[in-house]
């Protein structure tokens, strides 16, 4: 058996020349690496660099010197000091995130994501494991397939991994026992036909000793499969499954340095594209045929899935960012509604009704979400009812965009790799922008297939011409007895006698009709302002200038209707009336009430409101009448609306 | 069909990032060091752009103490056509006369971590391309791709946004910035080799020549400039020397070579088995963490 580093090792110092160009060739694997708490993941993935001549003569001495003072192996050395990176951790003695690691053999570079193994990190396993061909799950022999075992085999399947290997380790600690490797592998091969898993690999190792790592281990006699590097090494790619399906490139950028070019940039995410072959640019369906593929190189005659590259078409048709390129025979399908898989990535839940920003390729939308139709239990693959998810639970749930999307189903029915580029997500929140989520679609549900857009005749643009004035909405929002109707009125008043064409919606006229089966909890607040922005869009488009006057308490269901709407139709009014000062007033009792507890869920009381951060019009009661306030309003519009 | 080897990927890789970056931001920079790993980002940046203009400027955060032959590289890049260099020199550093004989870690702190926050700040980049790699120190192993820094350019380990698949989250709120990584999955050895490939001009202080030097703290330091000052017993001699990394040159300790070629340089260094970052001083300067600690101030 060769140590693969030897030959490397013999072959830089005879003819460094010909080393180079065989390393030109070497492909590259993936593959992330999952346990437990002391399985040793650290070790092996220590003993796969040391092994492979990846650490330098000054890391080893400093590892020498770490491995006595903080080290866990006595005089040993202690491979996991190699790995574990932030000083945080390295106190606490754990890993804390995904690092990733390089090593390279003859034949194969490799790169490592390094994931732990605690519960409360699902999402850095599931973000490790999106990007790695092939998963490595530690066991300890000692222990064997434990829960954590499957919750990693479980996930990594899920984010579309479908090559395993189990790396049953520390055999060292049971005398290398033939019979404690197979018992092992007897109970992970029931686990594995259950969720599907048929590629898989077991390996009897010890990441301390080197067993069956980099070449087979005299310990291991009984043993005839192949050590873990020679595995790697020969497991083959999901990139040659990419280039067999159909064309599909998301254009992330537009290339337009001077009027005689026009380029499409993006990468290459499945098939293969040359000069002369007929494509379809999805959503809009319009064709054209490949003119160039143009790169700093030259131009190219065929370039495939993966390459970055820059398309020219033969005909002057639209395209953009967030359009995809595909073959013109097999496009993908292009849909606003449907069920995916969520694993949540953030401390604040799932808020099923509240708008999210989804980004998918090069296509960002707004998406909302119902709640999950079911929760899975990932240690038990049990399905759970459930009406939210928090951090790191998973669940399937449909969802609803504000556009089309142009996707593919994340898992391949015919068994090729999983449609990474097209199938997988990721929701942003629209106001702290963090990434909250990662989806994976299943479908498109049928009635989104079917519904398709009315282009209408008679256009928004032609209404408001007629009508003289440029639609808009003036959303007031505060607390309750703020003033936000009083005030609103008087605006509605003031536009009116202008000759100007307005609808003012406030409670009075929604939450008796339109929303009456809606309540006064958080849900049941965002789907009455959504109702209500849906309402003010449609009168827009009508050509009317919309006041709505509602306490409205929450900025990302404020900002969800502002990107209903066209930009700059959006005009937030925040009449500001300090708490104190609305319950003095309590025109309507309200406040009394709430205090005594007899309204549950009262704005300002014992449900939250979220102030504007930087409203268009902001209002202080407390100084201007009414009539100044509508006045200022007015003049505000007029701003920017007619100059 | 011909697979695409490990740097035909990572190239594809690198590309898609700029692009991406340049498509969700508002202004981007790329923080040009005139290193050979921003040698190689300048390169993919022109690839992926190609055949338009850089559509960002390059940025040198100067210390005004960098070797000569940095400077001349830096001018002729500076210099070709749709190209847009800014040089900017932290002007506090520049009035007090900071240098890296008299103050030490200062000199670092003044001219690089608070320069480039001042340049940052000056023109309200949104995004800075940076040539970083994971594999060049334990706590970049963790690093993300996009690396989110607060307001006041902090960069918080526990704040940092799960990157899925090739799916980067570019939105920010007001004041904050991004840097961006593209090289992130290369190793030094990646680069070296495309350098060679693709026939990217760099700095000729990687390679091996007869140099004048003075050997200081356990260093072999070249006297690039009549500003070394020698101390007493110190003599210049000539060594046959090369740089593995290049920053200040009162900075950036030499190594005994006789690789003339970049094909010698890295046949020694796989030979050898020296880590990259071990010629700078800077590493040393709080023991472990050190580095850690200093981009959670801010530096690149």
């Amino acid at each position: 058996m060769s140590r693969p580093t030897v030959t490397d090792q013999a072959l830089i110092e005879s003819d460094i020349t010909a080393f180079l160009d065989r390393q030109r060739e070497k492909e590259l694997l993936r593959f992330i690496t999952c346990g437990s708490v002391d399985d040793g993941k650290s070790t092996l993935i220590g003993r796969l660099l040391y092994d492979s001549r990846q650490i330098f003569e000054d890391q080893m001495a400093a590892l020498e010197a770490d491995s006595k003072s903080v080290g866990t192996q006595g005089e040993k050395i202690d491979f996991a000091l190699l790995v574990d990176g932030l000083s945080a951790e390295r106190e606490q003695g754990i890993t804390i995130d995904v690092a990733y690691r390089f090593f390279a053999t003859d034949k194969r570079k490799f790169i490592v994501a390094d994931t732990p193994g605690h519960e409360q990190y699902t999402r850095n396993m599931v973000t490790g494991a999106s990007t790695a061909d092939l998963a490595v799950l530690l066991v300890d022999a000692r222990k064997g397939v434990l829960t954590q075992t499957r919750r990693h085999s479980y996930l990594a399947h899920l984010v579309g991994i479908r090559r395993f290997v189990l790396a049953v380790n520390k055999m060292d600690l049971v005398d290398f026992d033939r019979d404690a490797f197979l018992s092992i592998v007897a109970d992970y091969r029931a686990f594995a036909e259950r969720l599907g898993i048929e590629d898989w690999q077991a390996i009897p190792v010890s990441g301390l000793g080197g067993d069956n790592i980099a070449c087979r281990s005299d310990n291991t006699p009984w043993y005839d499969g192949p050590s873990l590097i020679e595995h790697l090494e020969n497991v083959p790619l999901d990139a040659q499954g990419e280039e067999a399906k159909p064309l599909r490139m998301p254009v992330q950028w537009v290339n337009r340095p001077n009027q005689d070019f026009r380029g499409f940039s993006g990468q290459i995410a499945s098939g293969a594209v040359k000069p002369g072959d007929a494509v379809r640019v999805v959503p809009s369906g319009r064709t054209s045929r490949i003119e160039r593929i143009v790169t700093m190189d030259g131009d190219l005659d065929e370039a495939v899935a993966g390459q970055s590259v820059t398309l020219t078409f033969a005909d002057e048709i639209d395209c953009s960012r967030g359009d995809v390129i595909a073959a013109a025979d097999a496009p993908p399908e292009a849909a606003d509604q449907f069920e995916a898989t969520l694993v949540w990535m953030a401390d604040e839940p799932l808020l099923p009704g509240r708008g999210y920003w989804l980004k998918l390729g090069t296509q960002t939308v707004t998406a909302r979400m119902q709640p999950p139709k079911h929760q899975v239990n990932v240690n038990t693959l049990d399905k759970l009812a459930s009406k939210t998810l928090s951090l790191n639970e998973i669940g399937v749930t449909e969802i609803a965009t504000d556009r089309d999307l142009v996707f593919e189903p994340y898992h391949d029915e015919a068994g090729g790799p999983s449609n990474r580029v097209m199938g997988g997500f990721i929701l942003i929140d629209k106001l702290t922008n963090a990434t909250v989520a990662a989806g994976m679609i299943h479908f498109a549900l049928r009635r989104a297939q079917n519904i398709h857009p009315q282009a209408l005749d008679i256009d928004r643009q032609t209404r408001a011409i007629q009508m003289g004035q440029r639609p808009a909405v003036l959303w007031f929002t505060g607390l309750s007895g703020a003033g936000k109707s009083t005030i609103a009125n008087l605006v509605e008043k003031k536009l009116v006698a202008r000759g100007r064409h307005t609808f003012l919606l406030d409670g009075d006229n929604v939450r008796h009709g339109l929303n009456k089966d809606l309540g006064f909890t958080d849900a049941d607040r965002i789907e009455n302002i959504r109702r209500i922005g849906e309402v003010a869009k449609l009168m827009t488009e009508a050509g009317l200038i919309v006041l709505t006057a509602f306490i409205s308490p929450f900025r990302a269901e404020r900002q969800l209707v502002r990107d209903m709407l066209d930009d700059g139709t959006f005009i937030e009014i925040f009449v500001d009336t300090p708490l104190d000062v609305a319950e003095r007033r309590d025109v309507k009792g309200l406040y009394a009430k709430a205090r005594a507890g007899k309204i549950k869920n009262f704005t300002g009381i014992d449900s939250p409101y979220e102030p504007p951060l930087e409203p268009d019009v902001q209002i202080d009661t407390t100084r201007l009448s009414a009539d100044q306030a509508a006045d200022a309003v007015v003049d505000a519009l007029v701003r920017r609306l007619e100059d | 069909m011909a697979h695409l080897t490990h740097l035909q990927r990572l190239e594809a890789e690198s590309i898609h990032i700029l692009r991406e970056t340049v498509a969700e931001t508002e202004r981007p920079v790329m923080l040009y060091s005139i290193g050979k790993d921003s040698a190689v980002m300048l390169h993919l940046a022109r690839k992926a752009f190609h055949p338009g203009p850089l559509p960002f400027p390059l940025l040198h955060v100067d210390t005004t103490w960098k070797f000569r032959d940095m400077y001349a590289l830096r001018d002729k890049v500076g210099a070709e056509d749709g190209t847009e260099l800014l040089v900017y020199r932290n002007p506090e550093a520049e009035a007090k006369g900071i240098n890296p004989f008299d103050h030490g870690p200062l000199h670092t702190d003044m001219w690089k971590t608070e320069g480039l926050k001042q340049a940052l700040d000056k023109y309200k980049f949104d995004a800075a391309f940076g040539g970083a790699r994971r594999d060049e120190e334990k706590s970049r192993a963790k690093e993300r791709i996009f690396s989110f820094r607060s307001a006041s350019h902090r960069w918080d380990p526990k704040q940092q946004r799960p990157e899925l698949w090739s799916l980067y989250n570019v939105r920010r709120s007001n004041g904050e910035t991004m840097r961006v990584f593209p090289l992130s999955n290369w190793t030094e050895l990646d680069i070296w080799q495309y350098i060679m490939s693709e026939g990217i001009e760099i700095v000729p202080l990687y390679t091996a020549a007869k140099r004048p030097t003075v050997e200081r703290d356990g260093l072999i330091l070249m006297v690039d400039d009549d500003r070394f000052k020698l101390a007493d017993g110190e003599q210049v001699v000539e060594r046959s020397v090369r740089f593995r990394t290049l920053g200040c040159y009162p900075l950036s300790g030499a190594v005994e070579s006789e690789a003339d070629t970049i094909e010698k340089v890295v046949q020694e260094m796989l030979l050898t088995a020296t880590s990259e970052r071990q010629g700078r001083i800077i590493d040393r300067d709080a023991g472990a963490g050190s580095m850690e600690k200093k981009k959670q101030e801010g530096y690149f």
